[in-house]
């Protein structure tokens, strides 16, 4: 699981931060209460994953927020496919998170454990936002620590045989503003620096390099540099319609260490519909080049000091089209709670790389009619996201 | 040398005087009476905190970039 299950949790961290940037610093969010069920299929990957959250406030000023996520991994992304493994997998993550607000500042700390059998993290994250100027300005400061042990399946998906090959850190350090501009628009800028060191590289997937083979090239591990250093900067604005209903922008610019740029944009539309519905919609671009250590094929073993073929690595875009309707069948509320909404999401996500090649037919050689070494079609696929939850306020 | 010092030491303090005399001369152009909009959820950056936890984890385990997109995780996409 590696590099994006340290992501994971880093993200899972910054959950706080985020609601504090949008909520303002002065005021906890509402008590509730989610269950969330989610559903990826694409790329030879189908995901499923459950979610529970329960968010309650003790006092105006103490706030707790646990949160129990599962997610079943089963099938194999293309790469994994060439060298003809199945993956099934399950990962659970358990957090906890403390709020407290002292006049106008408000003060997050988190702890978050996730464990999978060939992968362990615990990752702490602390983080503060501070209401200024009126309330219009809202200025937002995070650390996020996270300590990986890695380890690889050597067995099968039934029997696995996980060898630890060992660790890597993760610091995190973020900015935010939040900007009332006039009375229907808001915008934000937000600065994410992140710093990793240990082993990041992705154990289950290889390099290769042209070989006199009869499949014409040979796969190979993969070396990473111990270090990453990235930067993110994103600014967002959001702008209330003359009728009731909403339209977002948000642009964001990421570097890093490795040689990757990357640049997403993205609009957003959100309209209810009496007090019953939320209708939205949102379109997303996305695009990078590869890294500078990166290849689909390299001409001999050994070629570079640093090799890699992790898909992630190649240039590519992604379009996404997604829509969303939130119901709220309890507007009045029942029992406890306040109100209650459905909600129902769904994504389609077009992915399309540059460099990144279709080797899934591994023992097609070109002798055999197969593609010739660096002649495969280039990989793109489609993917579909679904997600379901309730949430309860009370 | 020490001239020079002193000169930046002394524009330095002007311009942090100036600084923070303007900030605390700054009045809410929004008063609190006109943000009934932006209290509205819909003006939400994100709702639902383990939806755009999750969609940010679907696009972070596929992408080369990551960080500040200021939401939270959830879902992976790994192998």
């Amino acid at each position: 699981m590696t590099t994006f299950s340290r992501r994971l949790r880093r993200l899972a961290a910054l959950a706080t931060l985020s609601m504090m940037c949008v909520a303002g610093a002065a005021v906890l969010p509402d008590d509730r209460a989610d269950m969330f069920y989610s559903s990826y299929r694409g790329g030879g990957m189908d995901i499923a994953g459950e979610s529970v959250l329960v968010r309650k406030k003790f006092s105006e000023q103490f706030s707790l927020e646990g949160n129990y996520f599962i997610d079943k991994v089963s099938g194999a992304s293309i790469d994994v496919l060439s060298q003809a493994s199945v993956i099934k997998d399950e990962r659970k993550q358990k957090s906890l998170s403390v709020d407290y607000i002292h006049d106008k500042t408000q003060y997050n700390l988190s702890y978050t454990n996730s464990t999978e059998r060939d992968y362990i993290s615990n990752t702490t994250h602390f983080s503060l936002s501070q209401d200024m100027f009126g309330d219009l300005t809202t200025v937002s400061l995070g650390f996020t620590d996270s300590r990986d042990k890695v380890g690889e399946n050597n067995g099968t998906a039934l029997k696995p045989v996980v060898s630890w090959l060992g660790h890597a850190e993760s610091r995190s350090y973020e900015g935010g503003l939040s900007q009332v501009i006039t009375k229907n628009l808001i915008a934000s800028a937000t600065l994410e620096v992140i710093t990793d060191q240990g082993l990041l590289s992705n154990p289950y997937r290889s390099i290769r390099y042209l070989d006199a083979v009869p499949l014409g090239y040979s796969l190979g591990t993969q070396i990473y540099p111990n270090t990453h250093t990235s930067s993110a900067v994103e600014a967002r604005a959001k702008y209330y319609l003359p009728y009731r209903a909403a339209a977002s922008v948000s642009y964001r610019y990421f570097s890093d260490t490795w040689g990757i740029r990357a640049n997403t944009i993205e609009l957003g539309y959100i309209q209810p519909v009496s007090n019953k519905f939320i209708f939205e919609g949102r379109l997303r671009h996305y695009s990078q080049n590869h890294a500078t250590f990166y290849s689909d094929l390299f001409d001999f073993a050994n070629q570079q000091n640093f090799e890699a073929r992790d898909q992630n690595l190649a240039a590519s875009t992604n379009n996404t089209v997604d829509a969303k309707v939130t119901w709220a069948f309890a507007p009045e509320g029942f029992l406890v709670f306040k109100r209650a909404t459905a909600s129902f999401d769904v994504s389609r996500i077009q992915f399309k790389y540059s460099d990144f090649r279709n080797i899934k037919f591994y023992n097609d050689t070109p002798a055999g009619g197969g593609y010739a070494a660096g002649t495969e079609p280039l990989y793109a696929f489609d993917a579909m996201v679904y997600q379901v939850y309730l949430s309860m306020f009370f | 040398m020490e001239v020079s010092v002193r000169t930046a030491a002394a524009l330095a303090a002007i311009g942090l005087g100036l600084l923070l005399g303007a900030c605390s001369s700054i009045q809410p152009w929004v008063k609190p009476y006109e943000r009934d909009r932006l209290a509205d959820p819909i003006m939400s950056w994100d709702r639902d905190a383990i939806s755009g936890a999750y969609v940010d984890h679907v696009y972070e385990s596929r992408e080369g970039s990551r960080g500040a997109t200021g939401a939270a995780g959830g879902g992976c996409g790994c192998n």
